[in-house]
């Protein structure tokens, strides 16, 4: 894969944002970025009946595999949340109780789900701004004018991105070994008390952040480094003349500039982050544990759907996680648009 | 992380899937002789191994049948055994988790045994350990046969709790409480009397059952947490903790388990016959001849030897989509035979469903899983619904809230009755609509039934 891959991706969405097509540009279901931008584009031009009607043929496959992969199941999974789907309703469907929000009633009074959804928000807002800060670092270390062997450097940052999570899940949990893991063995040497990471429900969390960040700011850092190589040196020529120093031209051209991109990597970061599974499901062999301290919304709804096959519960679990998703990511635009009519 | 659409639609596309199912091919159609009928099994984990090993006999003795075992984890059986019925993939016969019977009998997914038993010149009732066998009969029907069992019992070191003056070993709860107050006084701090990881299920439902609880009233309608008998266990099980007795850990949190029974760490614990190899195999040798094992104390001083502990163990069930029902039939009989249990037994350290096959030299002489025998004498099974394991995981998690002395044992057992009887509504809703006149199609349920009337699950005999 080129490592420029993701820029036009990136810089449709920017430009649909900073256009004030905002939420139906940002909001990615799947492969959203790509060619979101362009299809708006081609939707909104004043055409002639026939252009219009060519593009509707042209749109047809597409519509039509979003039709049946994404709207179907997604209407599907609505209507299994409001009925009571679970093992008796796989053995005879005259077993399928039709329960309206009965689920979602049960759901707001689940202790077990409140604490998954504090351990999500507690993961997303924690591992999220803590992994755009490190992409951003890398970036801005990899875009430096002094760095060597850049290619070399992008390609061992990226490389975490492409490798498999549960290999490096293996990898992890002896490096969090309480006796035998190399982190505590470096704690130990300048002076740190050993940390029962995986073991202590105070440390788990901040455990899986470390994973999830490590493995996965390459993939914010190729998108920030794309922002970067966007600016135009002129910009930063004007601004030496003008006597500024590295911090100012950090502040006032580099941060700005990226601010696009910012909103970019902050939204696909935050979606990503709110569906925290794998890494806990790895770590701690599908509990959520110690003491459900790294349980996330995602991971119980696993274990709902597929341990005791509420599948219905499961499916409301699904669609609150969605609304939490959908609320988080409309303030993240909310809060771009303030900041950008400033 | 990435596919954020996927969040909503994953159910749905599972759905979709399961009612998309269709029967693929399996790996190995076509090999094997012309002419040779194929049976496929299902077997977990190392045992999926083993088994393996005694397979030659009975190809040997049927030569029209080739037997094809397909190895699962045990984490992924459970999902992968559902999934293949939905998508009428199912195996031949496969290994069950005993736990798991209700829930295949349930769906329908089991073929009825009573007609092959009933025809059986090898295979009886009457030989294997009553609650073993219970494990495999729903509404009185005959669903899988106990290949091996387990229960739980008490393994301690026999020199810690005779230096600290312990009746050797406690054969009631108050001496055995009494002995763990020795035990701990000598210990000293740090270390512990018994190890009961406060993440695990198998042993307050141990003492719950020898204490008589029901677990689950009215034919597995409802929580019966509130019974006396059940407040009786569950007070004693979370006073060992609260007076200091045990650690309040987690199983993960025991990082090396039989180093620190070597360490004295703990003098007891409860577990199953897996440990007896483990014990022997990892403890270091100067440990030889200081641990034991024992039946779980009785709750009474002056009543019987012990009470009940829990059964587990895995059975061997024929699908009900199998075309090869005979021959796999055949294969439960061959397994089932006492010498292939023993054999099974010096290969894995599994222990005999069947009782006969306990007169093999090997077991007989074992002192270590002699008083798995006596406790599997006394052994029942949880209680045979569905719904049973979410329960059971309740139990400690409900548990957990009392042991850290955040609240009291009474509010904790009218929470896990709430808890149970939301779980349960489902089954109750189900039986009061079999209730009148249909028989219920609801496993362990009691409602009034015809005889032989339309139960779906009774045709694996064609």
């Amino acid at each position: 894969m080129r490592s420029g891959a993701p820029i036009p991706g990136a810089a449709a969405v920017a430009a649909a944002a900073g256009a004030g097509a905002g939420p139906r540009g940002a909001i990615p279901h799947g492969g959203g970025p790509r060619g979101g931008g362009a299809s708006d584009i081609a939707m909104r031009r004043p055409g002639s009946r026939a252009e219009a009607r060519a593009a509707v043929w042209l749109l047809a496959p597409a519509l039509l595999v979003i039709g049946v992969f994404f709207l179907l199941p997604v209407g599907a999974a609505l209507l299994l949340s409001l009925t009571d789907f679970d093992i008796y309703a796989v053995a005879d469907l005259h077993n399928l109780r039709f329960v309206g929000l009965g689920n979602y009633r049960r759901l707001l009074a689940d202790p077990l789900f409140w604490t998954a959804l504090r351990n999500t928000f507690y993961f997303a807002f924690a591992g999220g701004p803590l992994s755009v800060l490190v992409s951003l670092g890398a970036a801005l270390l990899l875009d430096s004018r002094l760095a060597r062997w850049k290619t070399l450097y992008r390609t061992v940052f990226f490389a975490p991105v492409v490798t498999t999570l549960v290999a490096v899940a293996v990898v992890w949990r002896y490096l969090y070994h309480p006796h035998f893991g190399l982190i505590n063995r470096v704690l130990g040497w300048i002076g740190l008390p050993a940390i029962d990471w995986l073991g202590d429900p105070r440390w788990s969390m901040p455990a899986i952040i470390v994973l999830a960040v490590w493995k996965n700011f390459g993939y914010n850092m190729i998108v920030f480094l794309a922002g970067l190589q966007n600016i135009p040196v002129t910009l930063y020529e004007a601004a030496r003349i003008d006597g500024a120093g590295w911090w100012r031209q950090l502040r006032h051209v580099t941060l700005p500039m990226l601010a696009p991109t910012f909103l970019f990597v902050g939204v696909i970061t935050m979606i990503g982050y709110f569906q925290l599974f794998t890494e806990p499901y790895v770590i701690t062999r599908g509990e959520g544990g110690p003491v459900n301290s790294t349980l996330s919304v995602v991971l119980l709804m696993y274990k709902q759907g597929f341990r005791y096959w509420n599948m219905g519960y499961a499916a409301a679990l699904a669609f609150v996680l969605f609304l939490v998703i959908l609320g988080v990511t409309a303030l993240q635009l909310l809060f771009r648009r303030r900041g950008g009519a400033r | 992380m990435k596919l954020a659409w996927l969040v909503p639609a994953t159910p749905a596309v599972l759905g979709l899937l399961l009612l998309a199912g269709c029967r693929g091919v399996g790996p190995g159609e076509g090999g094997g002789r012309p002419g040779q009928e194929r049976l496929e099994m299902w077997a977990l984990g190392r045992e999926g191994e083993v088994v393996l090993q005694l397979l030659p006999g009975f190809e040997r003795r049927h030569p029209g049948v080739r037997v094809e075992v397909q190895q699962i984890p045990f984490i992924a059986a459970h999902e992968k055994l559902l999934t293949a019925f939905v998508g009428r993939s199912t195996p031949d016969l496969a290994q069950l988790g005993s736990t798991w019977i209700p829930e295949f009998a349930a769906i329908g997914a089991l073929a009825g045994l009573d007609g092959r038993l009933a025809a059986s010149r090898t295979l009886a009732a009457g030989d294997f350990f009553a609650g073993g066998w219970d494990s495999g009969v729903i509404d009185g029907k005959v669903y899988a046969i106990p290949w091996y069992v387990d229960t739980r019992l008490l393994f301690y070191r026999s020199d810690l709790l005779r230096a600290a003056g312990c009746e050797m070993p406690p054969h009631a709860w108050s001496s055995w409480r009494r002995c763990m107050e020795l035990v701990k006084a000598r210990a000293g701090p740090g270390n512990f009397a018994i190890l009961l990881p406060v993440n695990e299920y198998p042993p307050p439902v141990a003492l719950l059952l020898e204490a008589g609880s029901p677990l689950l009233r009215d034919g597995g309608r409802h929580g019966a947490f509130r019974d006396p008998r059940s407040r009786r266990a569950m007070a004693f099980y979370v006073d060992l903790f609260r007076a200091g007795l045990a650690p309040a850990v987690p199983d993960y949190r025991v990082s090396n388990l039989y180093q620190l029974f070597a360490q004295g760490y703990f003098a007891m614990y409860i577990s199953g016959p897996w440990d007896v190899g483990e014990f022997r195999r990892r403890l270091p040798p100067e440990m030889a001849g200081r641990w034991a094992t024992a039946l779980l104390p009785a709750p009474d001083e002056d009543g019987p030897g012990t009470g009940n502990s829990v059964v587990g163990g895995a059975s061997l069930a024929i699908f009900r989509g199998s075309r090869h029902a005979r021959a796999a039939w055949e294969l439960i009989e061959y397994l089932s035979e006492p010498a292939q249990q023993a054999r099974f037994f010096a290969l894995m350290g599994d222990l005999p469903a069947r009782r006969s096959a306990w007169q093999d030299p090997a077991l007989a002489a074992d002192p270590m899983v002699g008083a798995f025998r006596e406790q599997l004498s006394h052994a029942v099974p949880s209680p045979k619904v569905p719904e049973w394991e979410e329960i059971a995981n309740l139990i400690w998690e409900r548990s957990e809230g009392v042991i850290a002395g955040r609240q009291g044992l009474d509010r904790a057992l009218e929470d896990l009755d709430r808890d149970a009887d939301r779980i349960l509504e489902k089954r109750r809703w189900l039986m009061q609509r079999a209730a009148p006149g249909r028989p219920a199609a609801v496993p362990g349920g009691h409602a009034p039934r015809a005889a032989g009337a339309g139960s779906r699950a009774d045709e694996g005999g064609t």
